[in-house]
């Protein structure tokens, strides 16, 4: 067992602690807050994130996708210990599943925004 | 990467029995991360599928903070996501306290390790609950819709005060003789399930006799918000309603596009079924824990490779949470 191995820093290095615990309970705190951040953006919902957009995506969803990846990013390597673990097996996990959710995320969507516009431009009444 | 390579000549020869450890991980990790890998590629496809309907979709999609309201002991409060947030804590600590009990592992406490084993658990078992509260709300639903020819969902509200009403307040008794459809009788494989409260005829005449009242469309303008129409033009379309919706099943749901509710009830139904098992599994663990299996065994690693899909099954809801009830 990998004993007393724990890499003790977050945000690269600009945090340390001197034991795992309270590694895990700043993790906790930083979470907590990213989630607050969410669901107060959810329930306010700022006219200018809203209106206003970057690549065809609303500014809010941006930000949303993002604090979920960041928070993914402290799951998996705090609490499911990838840190500790050796490049190749991070590389092995991270390369795979991000390739292809991309990938498969971008052909649906791509693809569910075709339907949209024939349905949306066509002679037929699809919603009557 | 020297430690990716299998030598024969290691301290054991195993090679195919699991006994050497590429990764420097061992066996049993490393082949939990493998589920772990192919189980969030099927999430990723439910998800994607639940994206792209909704592109197809998009000027119709229901809004979450218009559908999930509900929280407990608050009644007729309007608390759009306050619910599914605190839900989203109760996981994110249960994955807490469960980095807690591997780590009381690694330094072989066994007590901590049971208690914090136990602490999970019930986290879990909250989090399950709470989902059931939350389908439970959603299949019963609570203002009820019409649907038109075309399956598209009328909602009704007031024109007064721009809240929903609810097709009880306004719906008019018309004393008549209804039947259930039941497969048995007639084509057989047409059935019908239970009736809903009103017939479409006593919600469209209690509609017309309240001028108060105008239709809410599924439809999206350029501002996010759902289309409310006109009482002329309510008036117009209402008579294109075929049938009385309420709650949701698979088939029609009060909240807009059919759709909806299936990936609903499909992508937080096998969420929450990964939840169920993994209470489960650490249940098991937690005797094991209890019994001394570990404590024999010399060190806590099962603790750990559960603790992997625990916080596996967390980090899913983190999606979850953002593609159905955020974004």
């Amino acid at each position: 067992m990998e004993n007393s191995t724990h890499k003790l820093e977050i945000f690269r290095g600009l945090v340390k602690f001197k034991s795992n615990t309270s590694k895990i309970w700043a993790v906790l705190f930083f979470l907590s807050v990213v989630t607050i951040v969410e669901v107060a953006l959810g329930i306010i919902k700022p006219e200018v994130l809203i209106v206003n957009s970057f690549l065809s995506m609303k500014l809010i969803n941006w930000i949303f996708i993002i604090l979920t990846i960041v928070k993914a990013y402290y799951i998996m390597w705090d609490f499911m210990h990838m840190r500790d673990e050796v490049r190749g097996l991070q590389f092995s996990v991270i390369v795979t599943l991000s390739f292809l959710i991309a990938y498969l995320a971008f052909i649906l969507l791509v693809e569910g925004n075709y339907i949209f516009d024939v349905m949306y431009e066509g002679f037929v009444s699809w919603n009557f | 990467m020297s430690s990716t390579i299998t030598t024969i000549d290691d301290d054991n020869n195993d090679v195919w029995g699991g006994g050497n450890k590429p990764f420097n991980s061992s066996y049993g990790k490393l082949m939990m991360w493998f589920f772990i890998v192919s189980d969030a590629l099927t999430f990723a496809g439910f998800l994607s599928a639940y994206g792209f309907s909704r592109f197809k979709n998009m000027d119709s999609w229901p809004i979450a903070d218009e559908v999930f309201t509900h929280f407990p002991f608050l009644h007729g409060i309007d608390a759009p996501m306050y619910y599914v947030a605190l839900m989203t804590f109760v996981l994110i600590f249960s994955s807490v306290t469960m980095v807690l009990a591997v780590d009381a592992g690694h330094h072989m406490q066994k007590g901590k390790v049971a208690f914090y084993m136990l602490l999970t658990i019930i986290g879990g078992a909250i989090f399950v609950g709470s989902q059931a509260w939350e389908w439970s709300n959603f299949i019963r639903g609570e203002y009820g819709a019409v649907e038109t020819k075309g399956g598209q969902i009328y909602q009704f509200q007031s024109l007064e005060t721009g809240k929903r009403i609810a097709l009880h307040d306004f719906a008019v008794e018309i004393p008549s003789e209804r039947v259930q459809h039941e497969s048995k009788n007639g084509v057989w494989y047409i059935g019908e399930g239970s009736l809903p409260s009103y017939t479409t005829q006593e919600v469209i005449s209690g509609f017309v006799a309240d001028s108060d009242i105008v239709i809410k469309t599924e439809k999206i303008d350029k501002n996010g918000h759902k289309i409310i129409l006109s009482r002329e033009e309510s008036l117009n379309k209402i008579t294109q309603a075929v049938n009385v919706v309420e709650g949701a099943n698979l088939i029609n749901n009060e909240y807009g596009n059919r759709l909806f509710a299936d990936f609903f009830f499909f992508i937080t139904g096998f969420h929450g079924f990964h939840v169920l098992s993994g209470v489960i599994i650490n249940i098991i663990i937690f005797f094991n824990v209890l019994v001394g299996t570990y404590e024999r065994r010399g060190h806590y690693e099962m603790v750990e490779k559960v603790g992997l899909y625990w916080h596996f099954v967390d980090l899913v809801w983190v999606f979850v949470f953002t593609f159905f009830y955020l974004v």
